[in-house]
């Protein structure tokens, strides 16, 4: 997630995890120069949707909070960073 | 355990430097479809395929989707279609039956390429290679997804001049069946010395022989990754310059091997190989002469290019390797004019010419590949263009290829637009002096004394 910061962000995007039945698992943010960037690590066993459905939502979110929010496999980043 | 930094280095990759996986290629074996009735072969044919890869299309998007990297191309590639065709097609009609059902088969499953209409004839032609290659500028001009290549030479058997004179005659017959379209068909035609079984880019993908009865194969991308990083490292020395080469190419083809095993796992299909190829688009920064700029070359094309491009190719590779289990295709930098608009306009103002492309074929993993030349260009300079492009192949044991296109009723400095991919560029200027008593001799070039290995 990048975006203008602001009170309220990363509580939206938790509410909306929770509300979904996802697990978050691990989170790293920073901010600098009023920018905020956030990962999270999120565990999506028990949630009912597709990846598409997880995009088109967190899409939403984003809107609302005024940020870019990705989901993406995990393994993309351990299969380019990691030997 | 994932790093910030890390998770937005992909995810800038993908949004600002055009990282993408170019394609994933099914490759179909068409041997057991083999029938001497045609209505039989071609029924057979598009069964096969159109079971085989109905998932195909599908299944690459998903993976796209969840991973975050689009996958640009879905494609089929098949069993040389000269085989196949052998014991039905007693006429060049024949043949382009065969072409209209991998066509009608490939629109079917939604690829929007078939690779294999194709005869390997490096050392002679049967009657069905001969059939199929003479059928080629009607068959590319009736179907719109059927890519056709044709190997002309290899190390081991030397080059069949025949067949590179003949191909000198049926790239000009593309050229005119298509000229409506500036001579479209033949952007999807072909010519090879050593071409390999597993290449998954078009137009020049077909099933080998030695294959499995179906595999993946995939192509990864990333010349505007490449650029971008080597934006980082301006004016240092080579040693930094290559490791920032392997790095990224590392990187890159990790995305290429997660990719090739995750579609070979939910079509239930085996993982053929991973080519390591940098293939440009006209998409602006999605280009090799943007890296050969960023290495210090003022345009692609200026002395200094070659060296380049050896460093290119050789540090994609000695990256890539490691990265992937299985590596293959053609695997390098692909140097192909209209589809990489720099490229195209370093052709332009005169900094790239004919020549100084071939001498860039001895180092990277293709050929002279989609240049527009005027389309009074005579078939026996075409001939002889193609077969100087097959001795560099055959003599330092690579593959080498040519895809011109003669635009029929433009010359020089005038303008050809093909679409999409295959981009756009202006004609280039073509050495005027004669080559037909050389072409003309008919015959084979024997293979390189250092072929002889055994």
């Amino acid at each position: 997630m990048v975006g203008k910061d602001k009170v309220g962000i990363i509580a939206t995007v938790c509410n909306f995890f929770a509300e979904n039945n996802i697990n978050i698992v691990d989170l790293k943010q920073t901010t600098s120069q009023g920018f905020i960037n956030m990962m999270m690590i999120v565990d999506t066993d028990l949630y009912k949707g597709s990846i598409e459905d997880l995009n088109k939502g967190l899409e939403a979110v984003g809107a609302k909070v005024g940020c870019s929010i990705k989901a993406q496999h995990e393994e993309i980043f351990d299969m380019m960073h990691r030997i | 355990m994932v790093e910030l930094n890390e998770v937005f280095e992909t995810v800038n990759m993908v949004a600002q430097e055009n990282l993408d996986v170019r394609t994933i290629t099914m490759g179909i074996s068409l041997l057991d479809c083999i029938d001497p009735d045609l209505d039989a072969l071609c029924d057979k044919i598009y069964s096969k395929i159109t079971e085989s890869a109905k998932d195909l299309v599908r299944v690459g998007d998903e993976i796209g989707s969840e991973f975050g990297v689009p996958v640009i191309n879905k494609r089929i590639s098949i069993t040389p279609a000269a085989l196949i065709g052998g014991a039905a097609c007693k006429s060049k009609e024949d043949f382009i039956r065969i072409a209209e059902t991998l066509d009608a088969a490939a629109k079917q499953v939604g690829v929007n390429f078939i690779g294999g209409y194709s005869a390997l004839v490096q050392k002679g032609m049967t009657q069905a290679d001969r059939l199929l290659i003479e059928s080629i500028p009607v068959a590319l001009a009736k179907t719109e997804r059927v890519c056709s290549s044709i190997s002309l030479g290899s190390t081991k058997t030397g080059i069949n001049m025949d067949a590179v004179r003949l191909m000198g005659d049926i790239i000009h017959d593309t050229a005119m069946a298509t000229k409506d379209h500036d001579s479209l068909g033949c952007a999807k035609l072909v010519v090879f010395c050593n071409p390999p079984d597993d290449n998954p880019f078009m137009a020049g993908a077909f099933h080998g022989v030695t294959e499995t009865d179906k595999v993946i194969n995939v192509g990864v991308s990333g010349p505007g990754v490449v650029k971008y990083e080597l934006s980082k490292v301006r004016g240092q020395d080579f040693e930094v310059l290559c490791e920032t080469i392997k790095k990224t190419a590392f990187k890159v083809t990790r995305v290429g091997q997660l990719f090739a095993k995750e579609a070979s796992k939910r079509l239930g299909v085996p993982f053929g190989i991973v080519d390591l190829s940098l293939a440009p688009t006209p998409a602006v920064g999605d280009s090799i002469a943007d890296i050969i700029h960023e290495m210090g070359m003022e345009y692609a094309g200026a002395p200094g290019t070659t060296a380049a491009l050896a460093i290119l190719n050789d540090q994609v590779k000695k990256g890539g390797v490691m990265a992937s289990s299985y590596v293959g295709g053609l695997s390098g930098a692909f140097i192909p004019v209209t589809e990489d608009k720099a490229m195209a306009e370093a052709a332009e103002i005169g900094a790239l010419t004919l020549e100084k492309l071939e001498a860039m074929t001895c180092v990277c993993s293709v050929g002279l590949d989609m240049i527009a030349i005027p389309g009074s260009t005579p078939n026996t300079t075409i001939a002889g263009i193609i077969a100087d492009e097959m001795a560099i192949g055959m003599v330092n044991q690579k593959t080498t290829a040519v895809r011109l296109i003669p635009v029929i009723g433009k010359d020089v400095g005038d303008f050809a637009q093909f679409g999409g991919l295959l981009g756009e560029a202006k004609i280039m200027p073509v050495n005027k002096f004669g080559c037909a008593d050389f072409v003309n001799r008919g015959g084979r070039i024997p293979a390189p004394i250092h072929s002889f290995k055994n």
